[in-house]
């Protein structure tokens, strides 16, 4: 077991109410050895952007399913930067349409997983990618 | 060091990245803490502890709120169990406490034990210091949820409080050994539950019959965290023991105590890793292992070739 743990914000931002996708990660993300920090529901970009930064995180991974998604990620990438966050590596999830995902790859969101996603190629994913060094 | 510069002047991403180095034990650690240590001892510690789902987050939570009234910078290191599986860990403490993210003069961490059992992380008394010297002038660290006898929080805090709730036990579990002992202030949280005065009675019995007395007496108070009552009158006790400490010159006393647990604790731990250094480097481990189990050699006279050979080196 590596003492440098990978750190992942899970945070559901927005106003929906629905964590049990949310959930699912963190506990897969668990169980693959990183240490998760949940925010819990309804948090607007500043706060997630806050937690990350306070939290010194590898990864934000968002979950989102009110369809507010092309609005709400881009900010925080946006707001990372601003922070000077940018080395943060940032993925979203939840219902998503297929012809989103260009744009919000553009924005800076590094990958898009939908329902239907086999938990073990978010840890993997997460593992091949994280821009920091362990 | 750049980093902690900026870290002593305010910016949290510095910070951060410094509570990350020493939690993963980075060489640079060591580098940081030596500068930073001067800075250090200015700051009230704070240890919340208590059973899980005692409402220690929501609690952390109000009385921050309540702290920061006084416009002094608080800082909240909260230690959730990390998985003895997996290594992994959920950290959630942080749910209870959304409306301090945005609050410029409140930083939160939340840390895995990584396979502490006494309540708290390795790297908690470290992280201590590096908030201590950053100029926070409160620092809270809430503990996992604990039993009976995860008491490392004493060790580290200036107030401890132990939060109770109504519903846990009979009154046998007040005189048991443990956390029971250790509380400077005693909350009973979610008071408005049934039982919560025999809890009141319980503590107050046990306390009065506790041999050592002193000048302190742990008051035990009520509290209904979430709809934020009794927040004030615990955030008052806080202060007046604090006062209490630097008055009496306890403080003193127990700093210096700390201090010289935490250096015969750094010392072990440096021995330790020297000789499963050397042990590893010189691959022995396999052929001990199979002397031992053979009943070839028993295991303490293992250990006194060990550091036999360590004192020729």
């Amino acid at each position: 077991m590596s003492e440098n743990r990978i750190r992942v914000l899970v945070a559901k931002p927005g106003l929906d109410g629905h964590d049990r996708g949310a959930k699912v990660i963190a506990r897969a993300l668990r169980d693959a050895g990183m240490e998760v920090i949940y925010t819990g529901l309804r948090q607007t970009p500043e706060q997630i952007v806050a937690a990350a930064i306070q939290e010194d995180v590898d990864v934000v991974a968002m979950s989102l399913l009110s369809g507010a998604h092309n609005h709400l990620f881009p900010r925080v990438v946006e707001l990372l930067k601003k922070k000077n966050a940018e080395d943060v590596l940032v993925i979203g999830g939840g219902i998503i349409p297929e012809e989103d995902i260009p744009y919000l790859k553009e924005k800076g969101i590094s990958e898009i997983f939908t329902p239907g996603t086999y938990t073990g190629s978010v840890v993997e994913y997460i593992r091949n990618n994280i821009k920091r060094k362990l | 060091m750049e980093l902690v510069q900026r870290a002593r002047q305010g910016d949290y991403r510095a910070l951060a990245r410094l509570i990350t180095l020493v939690e993963n034990e980075e060489p640079e650690a060591v580098e940081a803490l030596q500068e930073l240590y001067p800075y250090t001892g200015k700051a009230q510690v704070i240890g919340i502890t208590g059973p899980p789902g005692s409402g220690k987050s929501t609690l952390t939570d109000k009385l921050v709120k309540e702290l920061r009234r006084d416009n002094k910078k608080v800082a909240i290191v909260a230690v959730d169990p990390t998985s003895p599986f997996t290594g992994g860990a959920i950290l959630g403490d942080r749910i209870r406490m959304s409306d301090l993210n945005l609050d410029e003069g409140v930083y939160i961490r939340s840390m895995g034990t990584r396979g502490s059992l006494g309540g708290l992380s390795a790297a908690t008394s470290a992280v201590i210091k590096i908030l201590d010297a950053c100029n926070f002038e409160y620092i809270i660290i809430e503990t996992v949820g604990v039993g009976q006898s995860e008491i490392d929080i004493v060790k580290m805090a200036d107030t401890t409080l132990v939060v109770m709730v109504p519903g846990l036990g009979d009154d046998i579990q007040a005189i048991k050994a443990g956390i029971l002992e250790i509380g400077d202030l005693f909350i009973v949280n979610k008071a408005d539950r049934d039982g919560a005065n025999r809890v009141v009675y319980e503590l107050k019995m046990m306390l009065e019959l506790k041999s050592e007395k002193s000048a302190w007496e742990p008051p035990v108070l009520m509290a209904i965290s979430d709809q934020n009552i009794g927040i004030k009158e615990i955030a008052d006790k806080i202060k007046e023991h604090f006062n209490y400490l630097v008055e009496s010159n306890y403080l003193e006393i127990k700093r210096r105590d700390r201090l010289e647990k935490e250096i015969l604790s750094i010392v072990s731990m440096k021995i330790y890793q020297q000789i499963v250094r050397k042990i590893k480097r010189e691959g022995k481990l396999k052929e001990y292992l199979d002397a031992l189990m053979k009943k070839e050699l028993d295991p303490y006279k293992l250990v006194k070739q060990i550091f036999a050979e360590m004192k020729d080196n």
